[in-house]
Order: structure tokens, then sequence, then C-alpha cells
């Protein structure tokens, strides 16, 4: 496919692998931020083909799995009033709760219907003028300007009977947690490229020059992947820290200023509960006056609700980076995508899912199949 | 304690992983083959019972029969390139294909909603006659019901089909061998993307049209010329990988497949894309894999190829080893993974 198979190229990969390779003097650990370049790591198989040098830790950038327990209560809480309709991505359906999920709310005869657009959302409230329609607002910054949209377009309609249930959370906060956490590992991050398409980079290089880390704005493909990689590296070995932009056939420094605006107009910046990490102040974003009228949480009277994260699911380990997926005990025995303990494990772009998806071999096959399909 | 209690006491999906059915359920992945294993196997087993298969293989008055049923519950009922009439013949002549049978006769049962459309059920039942014509069944008996308005989505068809063995060989996931070929009969993905497209309203450049076709002639063709066929199994629900995996674990072998080799339409992988979907857990309802020796990979492909519905076929891997059931894919940049089956419903991404 045009513009997808270009950057899947074998030979360039491989290329690109022993540019790497050849950079490399030490080791160093460079984290990819999103859950997408998780994936794609994992899918292709792009660390195998990296020296032993380089270790790849998997970031916090998966909305699904970061959206703190309490969150899906309210969600589960909402989704089973008779006079709801909520909407939700996909997703965030099979996340547990503390009881159940947003799927065993379905199957008990709740409305909960699986939309691809917020705006989707809004026409379902404005064809059933008499249920109240509530959209699951999730996401980082990539999915905000879509978000905030359709609370401006409700509000502009004065639509009485929609409502958002907002847990947006924002990057930049998050990768400073992981690099303030006196057991911090991480000497380098791949930043996520579909977050800059929004927000330009501009906010990183605080970051990389406090912290003295490199920075590089990377996509979702192999060789995008592969060069973040390099750069990262060849800043490192350079005893340099900056933010860097190889992705640019999508980013630039200044972002999408329409998207700004709109997220500035209807969003606030709000502390924010992180599944597994806690609280992170200015880290997510919250609904402004006159928004807040939109917001389900408070329509619904759930504002003051909280809920304790399940002991056995070390997501908060996974998610910044501390531990792998298969070093956790409960990893593919107590906890698999039937029947998950924490959302990393639920996601497309769960940093579990998709060690279980792609890696969950018998103990030596795998291994000894890789070195036999290399003849 | 009467035989009943005790029966659900011993229930051996416990209660408190999935006390109700989900739609995942039914998703033809981890979550439905658990519960046939777990809840519907055991209280059927008899020799003849075989879960892991498309079809019973029965001896009858010393005729070899395949015996083999369905259900269909499409929404929406009518989609690009067929509809839930086409489905529930092509879906059962396909079944009885697998076994190695030549399809003969099938019933149907309609299951109607109150309120639904004589003329609807006219288009459906017209399509189903065209398809078992092009399929070279026949209907010979059959019933209906109604129910409710709100109890039932318009029309739900059951078919069930008899076909029967004429080849020595037995067909199916015990006659595996290792360095086994794999073929795909075409193109991966275009049935669950048009019905996905057609469900959500998600518009693309070009209809995607679904690959709802009749194997049998296809399937057939390659027993017939003597092609050392060991399985066949037709990709429905779950895909491609799911049908892998259950074969891989039935079998107890090591499948090793290659990314680069399977076919996929320009369209479809973009909607894959978009979607976050992968093109091996999306269903299929023309398509088949084989399992052919490899002295006779050569000669099968070609037939394949011969006959329209198998134009893009493609060798898409081979049987790697026996012991640990595994399916392992090289991808398109030369490294390994593993293939799972799919877990749950597939669920569009959020970013």
């Amino acid at each position: 496919m045009k513009y997808i198979d270009e950057y899947r190229n074998a030979a360039d990969a491989h290329r690109y692998a022993r540019a790497i390779a050849r950079s490399v003097t030490r080791p160093w650990t460079i984290m990819e931020v999103c859950g997408g370049q998780t994936h794609a790591i994992v899918k292709f198989g792009i660390d195998e083909l990296l020296p032993p040098e380089i270790t790849l830790v998997h970031g916090p950038g998966c909305p699904v799995c970061v959206t703190a327990v309490e969150q899906i209560d309210r969600a589960v809480a909402i989704a089973a009033l008779p006079e709801v309709i909520f909407c939700s991505f996909g997703d965030m359906l099979r996340v547990p709760g503390t009881g159940r999920d947003l799927l065993a709310v379905k199957a008990a005869g709740g409305d909960v219907r699986v939309v691809y657009s917020p705006l989707d959302a809004l026409s379902i409230a404005r064809s059933h003028p008499e249920r109240q329609v509530v959209f699951f607002a999730v996401g980082f910054e990539t999915t905000a300007p879509a978000n905030a949209m359709a609370v401006f377009q409700a509000h502009a309609q004065g639509l009485a009977n929609f409502s958002v249930l907002v847990a947006h959370v924002l990057v930049p906060p998050a990768m400073e947690a992981i690099l303030s956490a006196p057991d911090n590992c991480v000497q380098g991050f791949l930043a996520a490229g579909h977050v800059c398409t929004v927000m330009g980079y501009s906010e990183y290089e605080p970051l990389a020059q406090r912290y003295r880390v490199p920075i590089v704005v990377t996509g979702f493909e192999p060789l995008d992947i592969l060069q973040g990689v390099l750069m990262c590296v060849q800043q490192l070995e350079q005893g340099r820290a900056t933010v860097e932009n190889p992705y640019s056939r999508a980013v630039c420094r200044a972002g999408n200023p329409h998207a700004q605006a709109l997220v500035a107009e209807v969003f606030e910046v709000v502390t924010r509960q992180w599944r597994g990490i806690g609280a992170i102040p200015s880290s997510g974003l919250g609904l402004r006056a006159p928004y807040d009228a939109y917001d389900a949480a408070a329509r619904f009277g759930l504002l003051g609700y909280t809920a304790a994260e399940s002991s056995e699911c070390i997501s908060g380990q996974v998610l910044r980076g501390i531990r792998k997926p298969h070093e956790c005990p409960m990893f593919g025995t107590r906890c698999t995508p039937e029947l998950p303990l924490g959302a990393p494990m639920v996601s497309s772009e769960g940093a579990c899912a998709a060690y279980y998806r792609y890696r969950r071999a018998a103990p030596t096959a795998l291994r000894v199949g890789d070195k036999e399909h290399e003849r | 304690m009467s035989a009943e209690t005790q029966l659900a006491l011993d229930c051996p999906l416990p209660i408190a992983d999935h006390p109700q059915i989900l739609l995942a359920h039914g998703g033809g992945g981890r979550l439905m083959h658990q519960l046939i294993e777990r809840v519907i196997g055991p209280a059927f087993a008899n020799p003849n019972f075989d879960t892991r298969h498309d079809g019973a293989q029965l001896i009858l008055g010393g005729a070899r029969l395949a015996f083999s049923t369905d259900s269909y519950v499409v929404q929406p009922l009518f989609f690009p390139g067929g509809d839930i009439g086409t489905l529930a013949v092509n879906g059962t002549v396909n079944d009885l294909a697998m076994c190695g049978a030549r399809p003969c006769y099938l019933s149907a049962g309609f299951i109607l909603e109150e309120g639904l459309p004589v003329e609807t059920l006219w288009r459906v039942v017209q399509s189903m006659r065209r398809a078992a014509d092009a399929a070279g069944v026949q209907f010979v008996t059959g019933d209906t019901k109604v129910v409710d308005r709100g109890k039932g989505d318009g029309i739900f068809i059951n078919t069930a089909g008899i076909g029967v063995i004429q080849h020595p060989g037995k067909v199916g996931p015990a006659q595996v061998q290792v360095d086994d070929v794999l073929l795909l009969s075409g193109d991966l993905g275009r049935h669950g993307i048009a019905i996905m497209a057609e469900r959500e309203g998600l518009a693309f450049e070009s209809t995607i049209v679904s690959d709802c076709a009749p194997l049998a002639d296809l399937a057939l063709g390659l027993l017939d010329a003597g092609v050392a066929v060991h399985c066949m199994r037709d990709l429905t629900r779950g895909g491609l990988a799911s049908a892998l995996v259950e074969i891989a674990e039935a079998a107890g072998v090591e499948i090793a497949l290659d990314e680069r080799s399977i076919p996929v339409y320009e369209e479809v992988h973009g909607a894959c894309e978009i979607l976050g979907l992968d093109p091996l857990h999306v269903a299929n309802e023309g398509r088949f894999v084989s399992f052919v020796a490899p002295a006779d990979a050569e000669r099968a492909l070609a037939l394949l190829r011969a006959h329209p519905l198998g134009a893009g076929a493609a060798v898409i891997g081979h049987v790697e080893a026996r012991g640990y059931p595994l399916v392992t894919l090289r991808s398109q940049i030369g490294a390994t993974r593993i293939v799972a089956m799919l877990s749950g419903e597939q669920l569009p991404r959020i970013c």
C-alpha cells in the first residue's frame, strides 16, 4: 500500500539496524512513549533487529491503559442507567473496572454503543432527545480536538441531553513524572508522533534541557521507529540532548494551531489520576465553563467517587518502563485478554496485549524458530 | 442431590469469569472455543462428535457422508457481494467441502421477526435458490418460526447440509504432516471489511465487495486431481489466524507463515490500517486454506489458480515441526512473531 509499504521495506530496515549497531558503543535505554509504537515494535519484531546494547522500554502512551479504574467505574455506573445511551471507542469496552466492564453492562441490557467519532455520539443525541447520551472522552492530545469539537457543537446547538465523561491525559507531564522518579531508567525518548501532529514539539524542549535527555519525534512504521532509535542513539553517544523531528511528513514545530485553540476553548488543564501511577499534577484536561455543563460525572453525581487499583496488576511499573509485561507473574496465566487484570492487557495499544499477541510462545520454540527462519 | 444440580455445580466455566454470554463468545476466537470445549463439547461427547472440524464425517449404510450445520445472524441482511441468504448456502456448502465431501442436500430453518417485510424474505429466499443452484445443491426440508417484534433481528437462518465423501483419504487436522505446504485460495479480509463498512456507515473510496462464494468445486478439484490434500479449512469468523491456530492445536504442529506472501487487497489493507485491525483476524466467506504434501504443492497451486475463485491463490507457509502447537509469522521486515487466535470481538482502536 502506498505510503505504508515504503516504510516497511526490509532492506532499508536492515540498513538502519546496521547504522544503529555502528553508532552504539555502550548500553542505552530508550522509551517509546506511544502504545501504537509499542505494538509496531513487537508486531514487526523491530527490537530483534537492534544490537544488544539497546533496550527499548514501553511508555505510558496508551490512553486505555492509563485511564484510572475509578473512571471506568463511573462509566459502568452511568452506562447501566436505563435512560442512558453510552457511547465509547471500542477499545474501552473490555477494560476491567472494580466490578465489571462495559461489555458486561451491555450483556446485562445496558445501551452501550461503539462509535468511531465523538460526532457520531452527537448525532445519536440529536436523534434521541428523550435519552441521555454520554460519550466517554478518553485519549491524549490526539483525540482531544475531536472531543472538544463535540462539546463545542453540543453547546452551540443547545443539546441538553448530551454529556461527556472526560478522562483526557497529557503526554509531557507523564514524561516528566517518569524522568523525575528516583527509579527512572529512561535515557532517551521516542516522542509520540500523533500527539505532536496536534501539539507540535516545542513543549518537549524544556524537558530535554532540564533532564538532559534526547527526545526524537517518531512515527509508527518500522522505518520511522528505526530512524528514531538511530537519531536518539547518535545524540546519546555524542552527549547531546535536544528535540529532533524526523517525522516531518506529519509534524511541524508549532503543531496544529486550530486544533490547539479549540482544545483551549473547551478544556482546561487539571490534575489527573493515572492507572497504576497515581495523581499527576497538570496532566489532564477537564471541561472549563461554560462547557462544564456537559460533564457527565457531575450530571450523574459521580464527582466524589474514588476506587483503588487492583493490587495484583503491575501496570504502573509496565507503564513507566520499569518492568516488561512478561516479567509480571500474572502474565498469560491469571491475566489474559479474555480475563484481564489490568487495562494494558486489553487495549490494542497496551504493552501487555502486544506481548501476549505477538510474543507469548512456547518457552523455547520461538527463540529456536527465529534462528531456523534466518537460514 | 439431583443430577441437574450436580451438573450446575460442575459448570466448567467459572461463574466469576463470565456469568453471562457476551457477544465475544460468538466471535470465532478464544472465548467461543472455551465455550465449545468446556460447556457444549463434553455434554455431547461421542465417537463421531468432533468439535475441531467444520463438520462430522460419518459412515452410514456403507456410504461415507459429511454432515454440517451453521446459523446466520448477519447485520446488515444485504451487503456488497451478497446477503444473508447467499451466506447461509455457501457457509454450509463450504463446511461440507472442507470435509472433502461433495455437498448434496440442505435444510433451511428461518426465524423471522414480527413486522419483517415479506418482500425482504422473498429477496433472501430468491438468492438462496440462486446460490444453491450455483453450488449444485438442493433444499429438501425446512422450518419457519416467527418471534415477537424486538425478539429477533429481522431474519435468522439455520442451514444444515449432507454431502458424500467420494475420495478414499481422510482430510482433517489429524492428517497434517511436517513440511506440508499451506495454500491460501485468495486474498484475505474482504467479507469482514465489507460488512463492517456497511454496518458502521464507513465510506471508502471504492466499494469493498464480500468474497462470499461456494468453495466445493475448488476444493474438490484438488482431490479429484489426486493432490495429497491433508487438511482444508474455510476461513470464516476469526480469520486465517484463528483457523490456523485451531489446526496447529488440533494437529500438534508448528506452522510458519510468511507475511509478504499473504495476499490482501489494497482497499482492505487500508481499511485495516485505519481501523487498527489485522487482516489475519478479519472474516472471510469464500476463502480456504489447504495443507498439501510438498511434492504436490506446485500442481495444487496451478489447479487453484486455474479456477476463477482461486485466481489469487498463493503459497503462504509450511508446517515447520511437530510438537508445541504454534503459528509463527515472518514479518515484512524479516523478524518473527507469533500469530494468536482472535481474542474476543474485534474492536476498532481509539487513535
